[in-house]
């Protein structure tokens, strides 16, 4: 066992004890990401110096008594967080040389506490995609098969999950971008209840659908660090002001008698036959666990990919608008005019996805069109939240999968938006309902390719689908499988 | 049809985004099989239902108005890509 494949809660008792310092811990992960970083692409920016001077003061606090659960601990965020003197990019030639003057509130909690950063991961550019091959900075490997995609949009934060080059790290999810890497990497993401975790100081893609949650390498670790992100911000006016309970005090609760509901719409034909296969040997195992297992229905499902992309795009159409070469980002040269700077700025600093989605969100909001689609979206929006409400009067849990397939090779979807747009169906309608969800190893394909397992909870459910999730991973190996690199 | 290609160019100037002749073709043939998908959201009867325009259930958020810290022209300023004194620096408004 290397000091880079450990959990937090490995690593922090090692720190405890002083068997290992934060600077030896932060070496171990520098010299990681130096040895098999080249190979997987899930850093865009690391920071050496900043993580050893931030480790040298970990160190300090741990020698005066003073250690936090995350005090120390070698941890990497999506590069959609702003970070203050660190370059922040939300993988985007737009933002290429942007460097942030404040902390966003997460990544502060993160540093009160001690905690290294060691660097800043890919991402879809602006969060936007399923595989990780829209960022700016080049696609990311999955490192169980170099050949596939990560998963997206936060696919650097699961790869170095994967790859044993962060400890822990942060992610956000708009329509499935922690969990669906988190199941293509076979480690643990959850996307909290909407309003559980400041958005203050994460780079706005969609806001009526955007959170921040962890990717970690097992239950414990997500437990410890949503924790510690979670709460109320001032900073943040959509942030709910309600307590955060201990998660991990909670953890061991066990699932006996728990009610949990299979939503018939997610386990259709034409689901892969290995990711099939996990399911029911899940269901099978919580059965043997005393749970209650049973089917449910969520009868809109099928409208959520069409409602999603109507609802992003147009808050996303809205939300980059603000990238017009003015106050921060890249700016074209030569320009005739204030108008032919904003357009050229704006077709030079972002690439076709974003230019795809923002035309795409434009049109659902233009003069003629709004109550078509816009409204119109947002309406089934509530039939989709209404489905969620009806299922939780019935039982605790769903349980789903993550994804219809394994991770996909990269290039496979990239000529149909559409079809890449249809692989989200599993994830998206969490995120419309607002609701929390966590993904967690369930086994491998045939292939070798990790399949994950979804557990959706109630609105401020966190506990529950955590330690739901805990008594699964209690039973199984699965997440303690390392990827060949 | 679900739109046409001077309507994508229309959208494209409202998103003030140059987008070039290959790229007019491309989203045109996208946007029209995306939105060829969405229709399928008429089918259901959304008559009389509240549209959700935020997942949590709440009003205004106030707080009392009372002035804090900022960060100041520095370094506000300090990613300009073109600054003049204390201020961002653009091409001519007015041609």
């Amino acid at each position: 066992m290397e000091i880079f494949d450990l959990t937090i809660h490995e690593l922090h008792e090692k720190l405890k004890a002083k068997e290992v310092s934060s600077v030896e811990a932060t070496r171990a992960m520098l010299d990681r990401i130096e040895a098999v970083d080249g190979q997987v692409n899930a850093y865009i920016t690391v920071t050496p110096e900043q993580a050893l001077v931030e480790a040298e003061a970990a160190d300090r606090r741990i020698a005066a008594g003073d250690i936090a659960p995350l005090t120390g601990i070698p941890m990497g965020l999506k590069d959609i967080f702003i970070t203050k003197g660190i370059r922040t990019t939300c993988g985007s030639r737009i933002l290429e040389n942007f460097v942030p003057p404040y902390d966003g509130t997460a990544v502060a909690k993160l540093k009160e506490q001690g905690a290294v950063i060691v660097g800043k991961l890919n991402q879809d550019e602006f969060a936007m995609g399923s595989s990780n091959e829209s960022s700016y900075f080049g696609p990311v490997k999955n490192p169980w098969n170099l050949e596939c995609t990560p998963g997206g949009s936060s696919g650097g934060s699961a790869a170095a999950i994967a790859a044993r080059t962060a400890t822990a790290t942060l992610g956000t999810d708009t329509g499935g971008s922690i969990r669906q890497p988190a199941s293509h990497c076979s480690c643990v993401g959850v996307k909290p209840t909407y309003g559980r975790v400041s958005r203050y100081g994460v780079i706005a893609y969609a806001s009526s659908l955007d959170q921040v949650g962890p990717l970690t390498r097992d239950v414990t670790d997500a437990a410890l660090l949503l924790g510690a992100v979670a709460g109320y911000d001032p900073k943040d006016s959509t942030s709910v002001n309600t307590p955060v309970p201990d998660y991990l005090a909670g953890l061991k609760s066990g699932v006996k008698g728990l009610k949990i509901g299979l939503p018939k719409q997610y386990f259709i034909e034409g689901l892969d036959p290995d990711v099939k296969r996990a399911m029911d040997e899940a269901i099978a195992l919580y059965k043997s666990l005393g749970a209650e297992l049973r089917e449910v229905s969520l009868p809109h499902t099928e409208y959520a990919v069409a409602t999603y992309y109507l609802i992003a795009t147009a808050e996303a159409s809205s939300n980059l608008a603000r990238y017009d070469g003015v106050r921060f980002g890249h700016r074209a040269e030569e320009v005739r005019g204030l108008k032919e700077m904003f357009a050229k700025t704006r077709a030079e600093g972002f690439g076709s996805e974003v230019k795809r989605r923002i035309m795409l969100g434009t049109y659902a909001l233009s003069s003629g069109y709004y109550d078509a689609y816009y409204v119109k979206a947002q309406k089934v929006r509530t039939l989709i939240m209404q489905d969620f409400l009806n299922a939780f009067n019935e039982v605790d849990v769903l349980l789903t999968p993550i994804a219809p397939t394994p991770p996909f090779k990269i290039g496979e979807k990239l000529a149909d938006p559409l079809q890449m747009y249809l692989s989200d169906i599993f994830t998206i309608p969490v995120n419309l309902a607002g609701t929390c969800g966590i993904s967690i190893p369930a086994g491998f394909s045939a292939a070798g390719l990790p399949i994950g397992l979804q557990l959706i909870g109630k609105p401020f459910g966190e506990a529950t689908i955590l330690s739901t999730a805990y008594a699964f991973e209690q039973e199984t190996q699965w997440h303690l499988k390392k990827a060949p690199l | 049809m679900k739109i046409t290609r001077a309507e994508v160019e229309h959208v494209a100037r409202l998103a003030r985004l140059e987008l070039t002749d290959a790229e007019l073709d491309t989203f045109t043939g996208q946007m029209d099989g995306i939105l060829a998908y969405v229709e399928k959201l008429n089918a259901l009867d959304t008559e009389g239902i509240v549209p959700t325009s935020h997942a949590v259930p709440m009003e205004n958020a106030f707080r009392a108005d009372e002035p804090t810290g900022s960060i100041g022209v520095e370094n506000a300023l300090a990613n300009a890509p073109q600054r003049a004194e204390s201020f961002f620096r653009v091409p001519k408004v007015i041609e």
